[in-house]
């Protein structure tokens, strides 16, 4: 096991807004070792993304409080200087998003927005910078990357957008490239390329890539491991197989239910979790699923420690208080894995 | 291009022959338009204002009547009814005092409406942009005549720092020039001010929240270079486009108060005073000059926003 190349540490990450504080991250710790594809899943507004725009010191603001600390080679990201962290962003980790159409400046070349960037970084010339934007494109599968160059964002596809987002982000060879949501805006075909050349880029480069996903198919096809996360905390933390066969937070059974499969009858209704997130402005006390958890019990009202609670897999850790052999009968839903208790 | 020139000169035709025709047919219908009385004067008798609708051609019918205008509009030998002056001589006459007003006034103008806005944007929600805020609103609010009015009044004659109205060829004498417009200048520019930084505002707020933005962070680059290359470079794009239309509307038309006011015998107050004698041939005159400089920069503000922003092709 290598060393955690990027240790975030109980982060809390609030927004004082008209209506309130909202905690969109409320303790969140994980770490990314070298060389992995760590995938974070959850629905919309689970806190994710702010997760992943605070590692890279972008969620700091007039109206932002943010606690906790991101760790990378002993440098604090939550409290390192604005101008400390302008090197450490593209340079060490690199992040691109998830709508390709709108996150390239419609007014510029794509070639020269990626130079722009080499040159923000490195004391190279303006030519040299252009071999090397020219040959990331290249290295990405984008065709005729010398032609392209000179092309505007609206003239390039979708896919070749977020390939040219990909370019830039590695251009500079970082060691993180944190992915949030990179395929969700692309049609299935596309996406599939996209997370083709994640994984590639992951195996070639030993580039350690955190996914960002509310598709847990995205999370099957390329995840060594995996973080559910719901209302700003992770409730299950595992491999991909502890998440898909032996998962232990009743949300992460909801989200696998809501899952069509290819290898069972079609179901009449396509289930889901009942109810609605929490608002993260006055969330629950205790377990924030509890309000939506059949499972519910007297001591879902203490907040439940992310903790490994099965002996003999250290590395699977959840926030449920339920017994783990309690969860496994509870768990069974017709044959798969679902969040309503089946046949009693 | 070529074919993006030859549409706009087609489409230029188009609009000022319409133009002309509703200017004219409006003056025919409006009441107490009566040309012979212009010519004739007050005092006239019905014997002589017939003779003059004769010799005139006021009794020909009103397609030959509109012909025979539009023909000496394009030779240059339109007269005015009131007092028999070349309309095209009194036109070149004004140009170069709107000229030196609008051209001078549209420099301020743009460089603090974008200033402020960007300091606004900047601040937004802070002091300075509340400050600036206030500032803009009653920059907005305040009447032309009725600033134009206390500035000669408290700068002219209550303390004499500036010259009180008027207009001094430049090449007459520079400083003179200078200091006879600095008050126009000013009182034409406020609103301008006003409206460009609350615009200006707006469109930067709007892009902060763009994801280019958040993209061009995460690049590294430095915080200033972000708003320069980024920010500012695409909020600025609809100002260009109002800047060109403003520009023409107050160069074509003249700025008709602050002239007024000011007392500069520009070409607003040219198309001032006609107006207030209904003497067409020089509200004919300075309203295709008007609607010729509102389509030759709307041409070319086409041409701009296509340079500025790639996604926009020139139809032609």
């Amino acid at each position: 096991m290598s060393a955690p190349l990027l240790k975030v540490s109980d982060l809390h990450v609030s927004f004082a807004t008209e209506e309130g504080t909202v905690k969109a991250v409320d303790g969140v710790s994980f770490e990314l070792r070298q060389g992995e594809i760590l995938s974070v899943v959850g629905e919309s507004g689970c806190g994710k993304s702010v997760t992943a725009l605070t590692v890279m010191g972008l969620s700091r603001g007039p109206n932002a409080t943010i606690e906790g600390e991101v760790n990378l080679d002993g440098k604090d990201l939550v409290t390192l200087p604005e101008d400390e962290l302008r090197k450490v962003r593209a340079e060490r980790i690199a992040m691109i998003f998830q709508d390709p159409m709108t996150a390239l400046n419609p007014v510029y070349k794509v070639g020269d927005q990626i130079v722009e960037q080499i040159l923000a970084h490195e004391d190279v010339s303006k030519q040299e910078a252009r071999a090397r934007a020219v040959e990331a494109l290249r290295a990405v599968g984008i065709p005729n990357p010398d032609r392209r160059y000179d092309h505007y964002p609206h003239e390039f596809s979708g896919g070749m957008r977020q390939r040219a987002m990909i370019a830039l982000a590695l251009v500079l060879e970082p060691e993180v490239l944190i992915a949030d949501e990179p395929t969700t805006a692309l049609d299935v075909t596309i996406q599939a390329q996209i997370l083709r050349l994640l994984e590639q880029l992951n195996r070639e480069r030993g580039l350690a890539v955190i996914l960002i996903t509310h598709d847990l198919g995205v999370v099957a096809e390329v995840a060594d491991r995996t973080l559910v996360m719901y209302a700003g905390r992770v409730v299950e933390e595992g491999s991909l197989d502890d998440i898909f066969y032996d998962p232990q937070h009743p949300y992460t059974w909801g989200l696998l239910g809501s899952l069509t499969r290819i290898d069972q009858p079609r179901p009449r209704r396509l289930p889901s979790i009942p109810g609605a997130p929490p608002s993260l402005i006055s969330p629950p006390r205790g377990c924030h699923f509890r309000p939506r958890c059949p499972h519910e019990f007297a001591k879902c009202s203490d907040t439940p420690r992310l903790e490994a609670r099965l002996p003999q897999s250290p590395e699977h850790l959840d926030r449920c208080w339920l017994d783990p052999d309690e969860k496994r009968a509870r768990r069974v839903v017709e044959g798969g894995i679902g969040l309503v208790a089946g046949a009693e | 291009m070529a074919r993006f020139a030859v549409r706009r000169l087609a489409n230029m035709i188009f609009v000022l022959f319409a133009i002309s025709v509703i200017t004219f047919l409006i003056f025919n219908v409006i009441p107490s338009g009566d040309p012979a009385l212009r010519i004739a004067g007050r005092q006239s008798n019905e014997v002589t204002r017939a003779q003059v609708r004769e010799d005139f051609g006021f009794n020909d019918p009103v397609y030959v009547q509109y012909l025979r205008m539009m023909e000496q509009t394009i030779s240059g030998d339109l007269i005015s009814y009131s007092n028999r002056v070349n309309v095209r001589e009194e036109l070149v006459r004004g140009i170069p005092a709107t000229a030196s007003l609008v051209i001078g006034a549209a420099m301020i103008w743009l460089f603090f409406g974008v200033l402020f806005g960007v300091l606004s944007a900047l601040y937004a929600g802070r002091a300075p942009d509340r400050l600036l805020t206030v500032l803009a609103m009653v920059g907005i609010s305040l009447p032309v005549f009725w600033v134009g009015a206390l500035l000669l009044y408290y700068l002219t004659f209550k303390v004499t720092l500036f010259p009180a109205g008027g207009y001094v060829p430049l090449t007459e004498d520079p400083a003179s020039w200078f200091s006879h417009l600095i008050l126009p200048w000013f009182a034409l520019s406020l609103v301008f001010i006003g409206f460009y930084s609350r615009l200006l505002r707006s469109n930067m707020l709007d892009v902060m929240n763009e994801d280019y933005v958040r993209t061009a962070r995460a690049k590294g680059l430095s915080e200033r270079r972000v708003l320069v290359r980024h920010v500012m470079r695409n909020a600025l794009i609809p100002i260009a486009t109002l800047f060109g239309l403003d520009f023409a509307l107050a160069f074509g038309s003249g700025a008709i108060l602050t002239e007024s006011v000011f007392g500069l015998q520009g070409v607003g107050q040219y198309v001032a005073d006609s107006v207030g004698n209904l003497d067409l041939p020089p509200i004919m005159g300075t309203t295709l000059y008007a609607a010729f400089f509102v389509v030759f920069f709307s041409a070319i503000v086409d041409i701009v926003y296509a340079r500025l922003d790639p996604r926009v092709r020139l139809n032609p």
